[in-house]
Formats: structure tokens, C-alpha cells, sequence
């Protein structure tokens, strides 16, 4: 046997650590604050901007409104935001789910007006039904019609793209027959039944209510946070700064006391006293919840990452990608579903055959974007739409305010989808630098 | 590896029934023949280098066992029973793990995400991230992959070498009865390499049976007890390691024959 072999030629060695340590998670390998924020930085400048922009941008939108009308962050204007953010967040965060997988579904609007109209349909007279029954039929249809699409991407391996765009057309042809075949509807629209229905936007929690349940949900972010750290340290593993999680839950807890305030502040003028955290702002809260531990601490949540990151891996990784991607599709649909029928039709009232369901499209994708998820797949949040949703609804709502007409305020939008965009294709060849 | 324990295997080779054999694989792409009739058995507890040039459809055929893609013709068996390895899923589900040659890894997710891609272990219906660290920082420091600052920095902003020992660890995580490894140490540093390479005898003294893909016959006869030689997709031959050496192994890749002799000669 030989051992030596002139012809054998040695590997190239590893480089140093710190030039692949650039964009390391960093929470993990901090061990100080001062680690924490310029780990954060090297992050920054590495094009994993995270929320940066978005916040910056946020911060920069509201002081132009603020500047040019001083009645933008009165607490009634700031209570109509949030509760108008409520279908972009939606929306953005069904987005989320077939984005990440670098796919794309351009039927959310239209699908989730179908699952409204169902739901004010079978909700109102001759019908009756139930409002809640109602509601589930509406998010039933939502999730059948994710279902037919993704099986067509899926199995028949057609683009989403396509397939989403003629569901776009489809989908708001079946709008308008479904309407103008409804003997309820007056004037091409249904108008809301049910009273819940209607509080969901125009109703709010009490006072103190809003307190208790704020205090509730501070609570819980701080108890599991204190949980994952202590259950890592018990066993050695590298943990983020116990400063860097109590400034977290600082945080979280100042922004859940300034929304209570701004909402528990009388917005009804001096004849009727209205306050109070609007119901919407609840249901948002355990809609992002939900999603963010199906998609950041269960199996499927991982599959849909590995696939938007390499679908070849995933697959030889054993995993079923196509139902991943099937399921993916449904909850997109099923999501829409929830801010169409939970969320708009509460605000506006009625569900009518001028939905402009291409437009809500538009916002939906520009609201995930905005936020920081990726056209390109595999990078994204749930929460990220959250942001995504408050900057469209303030680039609206300020607008409105200082009078610029549709014209200026569709082309406004245009512009800060570009934007993020532009940050989002230049993040991504900054990580795909091999 | 010393001969006389390489040959003590060899014997027990002849009595034994092998863990995975194939019989007359074929495998083609459109017109490119890249497997023709390949016959080739591994036992538990062998280390099996398979050597070939560039193109000889080395990682076509270990892409054939692992249910990439199925083959045009011919039969699998493992454990002297014929099965038919659909998908990667039906692969591991029979205990084989492979490393493939372009790795497969998902940039965006982390070393340990990667490293327990499709068989997470969870605990309360959640994913268990404080075991899955546990365990991939014991078999990144087994594999003496110290380089790296933080195991959980996401995959692509590894370097190379970096890169392909967190897939040699994502392939020797589980325990399995067959590791699959193609060019396992080509991008390594001298240190990380031997570390494979004792991985590898580790493995097989477990008495899991180790098939490695390699360009570097110095490794290849470090840890090999049998060598199997592709030719332009035909099995040249599986021969002791002791009955080879560098020079009769490269005529062997090279001309697909030894010593002018036209015909295969190595026992199939
Ligand atoms: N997916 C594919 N589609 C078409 N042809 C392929 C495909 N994969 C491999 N081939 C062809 O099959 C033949 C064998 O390729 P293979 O990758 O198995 O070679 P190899 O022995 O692994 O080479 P190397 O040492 O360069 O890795 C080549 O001619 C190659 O062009
Ligand atoms: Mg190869």
C-alpha cells in the first residue's frame, strides 16, 4: 500500500472564521451588548438590513405628515391607521407564505372578496345563517380555491405566477356573478348582517380591557423569552445577553402601552365618548402569533425555508416538497380570506362588485416586501407584513389627509415598492456572492 | 489500514450476504449512456472507494442509489432483498445517508437547521432547537470543524471547505447502516480531511458500511478495504485495496484495464 503520493495535492485551507462570520445570527454570537450591536452593524453593512429600512423609512413618512398636518397623529387619525393597516398586515402575511417558497400569488384580493361575499351572502336574509357559520364557509371557499391553484402549480407543475394571474381574472369575474346573482344585494353590493361582523373593525374592548389583555401579552412574550434563554443556558449553549432580552421585552411592552393609550384616548369628540383597542388589533395579534410558531418553530415552517432557499436540497433532505407547497398556497388563500371577510368587509361595511381586488394585490405584495421579505424566496417574516401593512395604510392615510388625490397616491406606492424592492434584489446579491 | 485486515475482510466478503448490491444497473440521460450494466455490492462495516475520471457517472450512481432519480434498468437489493428507491425519502427510510457531491444545502438556513434538514426532532409538537444544537456541536467538533464562529450563521456565508464539512456532518449525524460520501474532503484542510478520514474507518469499525467517492487515491487507500474502478460508465472492476497501488489504480481510471490486457479482471 502506498502512503506517499507525489501526485496528491494539498486541499486549500479554510479561511479565518471572522470573514465568514459576517452575517452570523446576532443574537448567538454575542456575548455582551456591545457585541450585540456591532454584530448588528456587520449585518447591516453586509445587506441583511433586517428592519432597519423599513423602520427608518416608517419613522421618516410619519414626520413629513406630521409636518404637513398636525392633525396626523391625533389619537383618533392614529386608531383609523391601525385599524386600516389591517388588511394590508393580512394580506402581506398570506403573501408571506408563498413568497418565502419564491413563489408569488396575485389572487389574494379577489379570492378573499369571493370568501366575503359567500360569508355576506349566507349571513343575510333569506339565508340567516349564523355569523360565525357564515365566516367559515366564507374561509372554506378561501382555502378550496388555494387548494385548486396550488394543485395546478403543484402537480401540473404550471408557474404560480400564471396560474394566479388568470385567478385574478377569474376569480373577480366569479365576484361579480356571485353579486349580481345575489337577490340581496343592492346597488352591486351586500351589505354587512351581523353586528360582530361589524364590531371586528367598529367595535372596541373596553378600557380595561385593553390593559388586562395587554398586560397578559407582555407577560407571555417575557415568560417564553425568559424560558428559551434559561432552557439554553441550562445547557450550555451559546445565549443571546440577558440585557439584550429585558431591553426586547422593554420594547415590546412600551410599544403595547403607547397603542393602549393612543386607542383608550376618547376619539368620538365631545358629544359620543368612543375608545377603546379596536377588536381588529387582537384578532391581528393571535393571527401573527400563530403563524410566526407555524412557520419559526414547526417542521413545516423549516420546509418552507429550506424550499425558498434550495428546492433540490429539500427534496433530497427527504422532504415532501409538494405538499409543502400545497399547503403553502392553501394558507395564502385562507389568509386572504381573513382580511377580506374579517377585516374589510367589517371596516368598509359591505362587500361590492367594484372590489378592486388587483390594486389590494399590489399592496399585499408590496406590504411583505416593504417589510423585508424576499421576492427571491426563503428570506422573511410573518412580522415583517405587520410593518409592511403600517407603512402602506400611512402612506394612505397621511395622503388622504394632506389632500393628495388617488393620482398621486397610487404613484407614491409605486415608488416605495421600487424601493424596497431595489433593497431586496441588492440584499440578495450581497448573499448570493458565490 | 493495514493489508492483512484489508484481506480479512475480503474473505469475509465471499460467505456474507452483501448490505446493498446492484445487478445490471443502467441509467441514461437522453442519448448519454451514463451507467451501462453496473454490478457492484457493498458489506456492512466495508469501506468502498469507488474511483473513476471525470464524467464516469461515479455520482450518477450513488444519485441512483440514494433515489435522485430511478434506474432505466437493472435491480437493487439491501439485505439480499430487492427494493426500488423511489425518492430520497425511501433511501433513508432503509438507513442510507449521502453527502452529495454539490452538497445540497439551503444558504438561508443555519449549520444546525442544515444539519437536521427532514428529520427535526421536536418536543411538544415544536421544534427542539436546544437538542439539534446540542448534537450538531458535538459532530462539528468531532469533525474537528472549529473554524467556524457561531453554528448558527446561515450556510451560505460559509467558505468552501466550511460548507462541505457541515455536509459530511449533516451525512454522519443519524445513525445508518450506509454512508454515501462523494468527494467528501475535496475542499478540506489537512487536519479536517484526516478527521473525515477517521471519521470514516470510525464508521466502519461500527459496522456501517461506508461507500466513498474520491479523486485523492492517498485518502483513498488510507481508508479503503475494496476499490471500485468506473470506466465511461462500465464497472471496471472491485479490487482488495492491497491488490492495488497509485500506479496500477491510475491505469486502471485512466485505460479502464490493467497491463494491456483488454478485459476487466477484478471479481465483480
Ligand atoms: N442530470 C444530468 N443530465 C444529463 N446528463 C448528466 C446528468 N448528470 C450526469 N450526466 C452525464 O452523465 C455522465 C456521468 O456524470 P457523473 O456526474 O456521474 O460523473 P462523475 O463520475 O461523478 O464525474 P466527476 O468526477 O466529475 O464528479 C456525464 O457524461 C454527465 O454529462
Ligand atoms: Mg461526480
Amino acid at each position: 500500500m502506498t502512503s506517499t503520493d507525489p501526485g496528491a495535492v494539498a486541499a486549500p485551507d479554510v479561511p479565518p472564521a471572522d470573514v465568514a462570520a459576517v452575517v452570523a445570527s446576532n443574537e448567538l454570537v454575542a456575548d455582551s451588548f456591545s457585541e450585540y450591536l456591532s454584530a448588528q452593524w456587520k449585518r447591516i453593512r453586509s445587506g441583511e438590513s433586517g428592519t432597519l429600512p423599513v423602520v427608518v423609512g416608517l419613522i421618516i413618512i410619519v414626520a413629513i405628515f406630521q409636518a404637513k398636518n398636525s392633525r396626523f397623529d391625533s389619537t383618533g387619525n392614529l386608531t383609523n391607521l391601525i385599524e386600516q393597516s389591517g388588511v394590508f398586515i393580512l394580506l402581506g402575511m398570506a403573501e408571506v407564505f408563498v413568497l418565502l417558497l419564491g413563489e408569488i400569488d396575485l389572487s389574494t384580493g379577489f379570492v378573499g372578496a369571493v370568501g366575503a361575499a359567500i360569508t355576506a351572502e349566507l349571513n343575510a336574509p333569506p339565508h340567516n345563517v349564523n355569523w360565525f357559520l357564515a365566516v367559515l364557509a366564507g374561509l372554506a371557499a378561501c382555502a378550496a380555491i388555494g387548494l385548486i391553484q396550488g394543485l395546478l402549480i403543484t402537480r401540473l407543475g404550471l408557474p404560480s405566477f400564471v396560474v394566479t394571474l388568470a385567478g385574478l381574472l377569474g376569480w373577480g369575474g366569479f365576484l361579480l356573478y356571485l353579486i349580481q346573482h345575489d337577490k340581496q344585494a343592492t346597488g352591486g353590493s351586500i351589505v354587512i348582517n351581523s353586528s360582530v361582523l361589524n364590531d371586528i373593525v367598529n367595535g372596541s374592548l373596553s378600557n380595561t380591557a385593553g390593559w388586562i389583555v395587554i398586560l397578559i401579552a407582555v407577560a407571555a412574550f417575557a415568560a417564553t423569552s425568559l424560558l428559551r434563554h434559561r432552557r439554553r443556558q441550562a445547557n450550555g449553549l451559546v445565549t443571546a445577553p440577558l440585557s439584550l432580552l429585558v431591553l426586547k421585552v422593554a420594547g415590546v411592552a412600551a410599544a403595547g402601552i403607547v397603542l393602549v393609550l393612543v386607542c383608550n384616548a376618547n376619539r368620538g369628540g365631545a358629544l359620543v365618548h368612543l375608545s377603546g383597542v379596536p377588536w381588529v388589533v387582537p384578532l391581528l395579534a393571535v393571527v401573527l402569533v400563530v403563524y410566526s410558531v407555524l412557520l419559526g418553530r414547526m417542521r413545516f415552517g423549516r420546509y418552507v425555508y429550506a424550499i425558498g432557499g434550495n428546492a433540490e436540497a429539500a427534496r433530497r433532505a427527504g422532504i415532501r416538497t409538494n405538499r409543502v407547497r400545497l399547503l403553502s398556497f392553501v394558507l395564502c388563500s385562507f389568509t386572504a380570506g381573513l382580511a377580506i371577510i374579517l377585516v374589510y368587509f367589517s371596516e368598509l361595511g359591505s362587500i361590492s362588485s367594484d372590489f378592486d381586488g388587483g390594486n389590494y394585490v399590489l399592496y399585499a405584495v408590496a406590504a411583505a416586501v416593504i417589510g423585508g421579505t424576499s421576492l427571491f424566496g426563503g428570506r422573511g417574516k410573518m412580522s415583517f407584513a405587520v410593518l409592511g401593512g403600517i407603512v402602506i395604510a400611512t402612506i394612505y392615510n397621511g395622503m388622504a389627509l394632506i389632500a393628495i388625490g388617488a393620482a398621486g397616491q397610487e404613484m407614491v406606492i409605486a415608488i416605495v415598492l421600487l424601493a424596497a424592492v431595489t433593497v431586496d434584489a441588492v440584499a440578495h446579491r450581497g448573499i448570493s456572492r458565490r | 489500514m493495514s493489508t492483512s485486515s484489508a484481506e480479512a475482510r475480503s474473505q469475509d466478503r465471499a460467505s456474507a450476504t452483501p448490505l446493498l448490491r446492484l445487478s445490471k444497473v443502467d441509467k441514461h440521460f437522453g442519448p448519454v449512456q451514463a451507467l451501462t450494466g453496473v454490478d457492484l455490492a457493498i458489506y456492512p462495516g466495508e469501506v468502498l472507494a469507488l474511483v473513476g475520471d471525470n464524467g464516469a457517472g461515479k455520482s450518477t450512481m450513488i444519485k441512483t442509489i440514494s433515489g435522485i432519480w430511478a434506474p432505466d434498468g437493472g435491480q437493487v437489493y439491501w439485505d439480499g432483498k430487492e427494493v426500488h428507491v423511489r425518492n430520497p425519502r425511501d433511501a433513508s427510510a432503509l438507513g442510507i445517508a449521502t453527502m452529495y457531491q454539490d452538497l445540497a444545502l439551503c444558504d438561508n438556513l443555519d449549520i444546525v437547521q442544515n444539519m437536521f434538514l427532514g428529520r427535526e426532532p421536536r418536543r411538544f409538537g415544536l421544534l427542539d432547537e436546544t437538542a439539534m444544537e446540542i448534537a450538531a456541536r458535538k459532530t462539528l467538533s468531532d469533525l474537528s470543524v472549529t473554524t467556524v464562529r457561531s453554528i448558527r450563521q446561515p450556510v451560505g456565508s460559509l467558505s468552501g471547505g466550511q460548507r462541505q464539512a457541515v455536509a459530511v456532518a449533516r451525512a454522519v449525524l443519524e445513525d445508518v447502516r450506509l454512508v454515501i460520501m462523494d468527494e467528501p474532503t475535496a475542499a478540506l484542510g489537512v487536519s479536517q480531511t484526516a478527521m473525515v478520514l477517521n471519521l470514516v474507518k470510525t464508521l466502519s469499525d461500527s459496522g456501517v458500511a461506508v461507500l466513498i467517492i474520491s479523486h485523492n487515491l492517498v485518502d483513498v487507500f488510507k481508508v479503503a478495504d475494496h476499490i471500485a474502478v468506473l470506466y465511461l460508465g462500465q464497472l471496471v472492476g472491485t479490487y482488495p485495496a492491497g491488490e492495488l497501488d497509485t500506479q496500477r489504480a491510475v491505469e486502471l481510471i485512466t485505460t479502464g484495464a490493467l497491463g494491456g490486457s483488454s478485459a476487466a479482471e477484478g471479481r465483480k
